[in-house]
């Protein structure tokens, strides 16, 4: 690779023969990888006859039945799925924000007796497989009488249970100069008031990407929900759709995909959205 | 543990500055007081909701328990079952661990590959970053794993395209020979999340080594091989010990492909749904629990030998 010797900022580097061709090879990746999702997107327009007669993207004719189909086929309609998800998405996230940043800055800023201990302790819970415990947590959420409630769900994340967030926002407010705290400790701030003016606002970056993460996760979530909601009034979409699934005939695939479609939309719009901070999320930590 | 900040660039003041010592015990004891409150609820979440549970589940492993019936106590019965008289246990073992052993290097490939195609200053990196990354977000819900049992359904996608070419496919997903292929596939499709953090490390790697081996003459293929590759061990390690112990736990697609029932003839039984169906359809749970603590054992087990093998080729720099 010769490089030039005054480099041009990327975007005014003529295209080198190399370089086109990488770039073919990564659009036609691209499309290959992305191709179920357009296909699924484009099945979703298409009357159920042509579905699977047509491998193309184009739909020869554009219906929005299966949309309609698909929206009134289960007990009910499937709004009613969608806001179950977002409130039991809602709680999680606020809780996710409140008790991992909490945590996170006395992990970061505070001196106590076996900090080291407690922040490997907290490291080690990353790391396990959360089969470990449902059985254990779905006997106490039982013994409680708390399945079919939104309590298990969001129980976990009101204890900070999901330590890679905690893990991220100690990193990120070991970022933030120490001096900001002391001046705001010689004003006469306690902890709490430095937590709260000082070290909150300028976590912001590491608060959209604790949020944006968590809304996905929860969003997408299936193992609890699918444990602890098993009241079809209390269902949300994942398990919705999973019964959707196993209610319909091989036929109904166009309005289970468009149901599906919809089922991904927020995920898609948040993934637009919070692009950066998912990124530099994933690049820091290595969250998925 | 310092397995997880591998990845992590050391940035800024990541160590603690000296504190100018402890201006008096009085003030430290207040500030020990207000680290307990503010870390109050993230204990009572260890003892209630992680800590508590690992060991009720280590009990209850010894039990032979319903729910609906006291707990008896078994001795080691679930273990002994599980390895000596339950095949399904130890084909969906044998199922996961194949998972795990072709999907793991495949994807850990393919972000390789992409990162480094993508690595040099290409035209237009966020965009194609962008793309690669989506199926990673999507690839764990319910509604791509409806989409996966469609696109290689007997009259999915694959075949209708394969059609085309006159090749009569099989019904992939519901046969037992391709079934876990298309699940493996999955997993690999979601290669966008390593593919970032390889992305981040080789963009730590200081431009100016490969000057000087410019210089010295090496080509492209000696600096990847003298440069890249040794200087990225760390991140190729910190993404498999991740990969691994998370695919190990993989449910939601084998669950919605199979139909929660992990056939055809358990080819898509992974460890995770045969002990949700022990578990919570069989309400087996002294069983579950007992599956549950061999799944710990093995995960904690390969992460162990993951890290003695990094001994091996994991290069840490010259200072260490």
């Amino acid at each position: 690779m010769a490089t030039p010797s005054r480099p041009l900022p990327v975007l005014f580097r003529p295209l080198k023969g190399g370089r086109l061709v990488k770039h073919i090879l990564l659009i036609g990746f691209g499309l290959v990888m992305l191709y179920p999702l357009f296909w699924m997107i484009s099945s979703s327009l298409k009357p159920e006859e042509l579905i699977f007669r047509e491998p193309g993207l184009w739909p020869s004719q554009v219906t929005f039945e299966n949309y309609t189909q698909g929206w009134y086929a289960l007990k009910h309609p499937f709004g009613y799925y969608l806001w179950n998800s977002a409130v039991v998405t809602a709680l999680s996230v606020v809780a996710n924000l409140v008790a991992c940043s909490l945590a996170a800055y006395a992990f970061a800023r505070l001196n106590f007796p076996l900090k080291k201990f407690w922040f490997a302790i907290m490291l080690g819970t990353i790391m396990l497989p959360h089969h470990v415990v449902i059985v254990p947590q779905y006997i106490m959420f039982s013994e409680l009488d708390l399945i079919n409630t939104i309590w298990p769900l969001v129980m976990p994340k009101v204890l900070a249970t999901d330590a890679f967030f905690v893990f991220l926002m100690v990193q990120f407010i070991r970022t933030l100069p120490r001096e900001l705290d002391e001046a705001a400790e010689i004003d006469g701030a306690g902890y709490w008031r430095i937590f709260i003016r000082v070290v909150m606002p300028l976590c912001m970056p590491a608060l959209a990407t604790t949020a944006i993460f968590t809304f996905i996760w929860t969003w997408n979530d299936f193992l609890s929900q699918l444990l602890y909601l098993n009241n079809p009034d209390n269902f949300t979409v994942p398990v919705a759709l999973r019964t959707f699934l196993d209610a319909s005939s091989d036929s109904s695939w166009g309005p289970m995909f468009a149901m599906s479609i919809i089922a991904l939309g927020p995920i898609f719009g948040f993934f637009l959205a919070g692009q950066k901070y998912l990124i530099r999320g994933v690049a820091t930590t290595g969250l998925k | 543990m310092t397995d997880v900040s591998v990845a992590v660039k050391p940035r800024g003041a990541a160590t603690q500055p000296a504190r100018g010592g402890h201006r008096s015990t009085q003030r430290s004891r207040r500030e020990a007081r207000a680290a307990y409150l503010f870390l109050a609820p993230w204990f009572a979440g260890l003892l209630v909701i992680t800590v508590g549970p690992i060991f009720a589940s280590l009990y209850l492993s010894f039990t032979d328990y319903s729910l609906l019936e006291e707990a008896k106590w078994v001795g080691f019965d679930n273990y002994i079952t599980m390895f000596t008289e339950d095949p399904r246990f130890l084909s969906s073992l044998k199922v996961t661990t194949i998972y795990v052993v072709v999907s793991v290097p495949l994807q850990l490939a393919f972000a390789l590959a992409l990162a480094l195609v993508l690595d040099r200053g290409l035209r237009g990196l966020s965009i194609y970053r962008s793309i690669f990354y989506l199926p990673s977000l999507l690839g764990g819900s319910v509604a791509i794993a409806i989409l996966w049992r469609k696109v290689f359904g007997s009259d999915g996608l694959v075949n209708a395209v394969l059609a085309i070419f006159g090749i009569q496919g099989p019904g992939w997903v519901g046969d037992p020979d391709t079934a876990l292929g298309t699940l493996i596939l999955l997993h690999v499709w979601t290669f966008g999340a390593p593919m970032i953090i390889f992305l981040a490390g080789l963009r730590q790697i200081p431009s100016s080594y490969y000057e000087a081996a410019a210089v010295d003459g090496a080509g492209i293929w000696r600096q990847f091989r003298s440069i890249t590759m040794p200087l990225l061990t760390p991140i190729i390690f910190f993404n498999l010990v991740l990969e691994i112990i998370k695919s190990f736990q993989s449910f939601t697609q084998a669950f919605i492909v199979s139909s929660g029932k992990g056939g055809p003839a358990d080819s898509t039984l992974f460890y995770t749904l045969y002990l949700y169906l022990k578990g919570f359809k069989s309400y087996d749970m002294g069983y579950a629990a007992a599956m549950a603590w061999v799944l710990l054992l093995i995960i904690a087990g390969l992460t162990a030998v993951n890290f003695l093998a990094s001994k091996y080729w994991v290069f840490y720099g010259d200072t260490k």
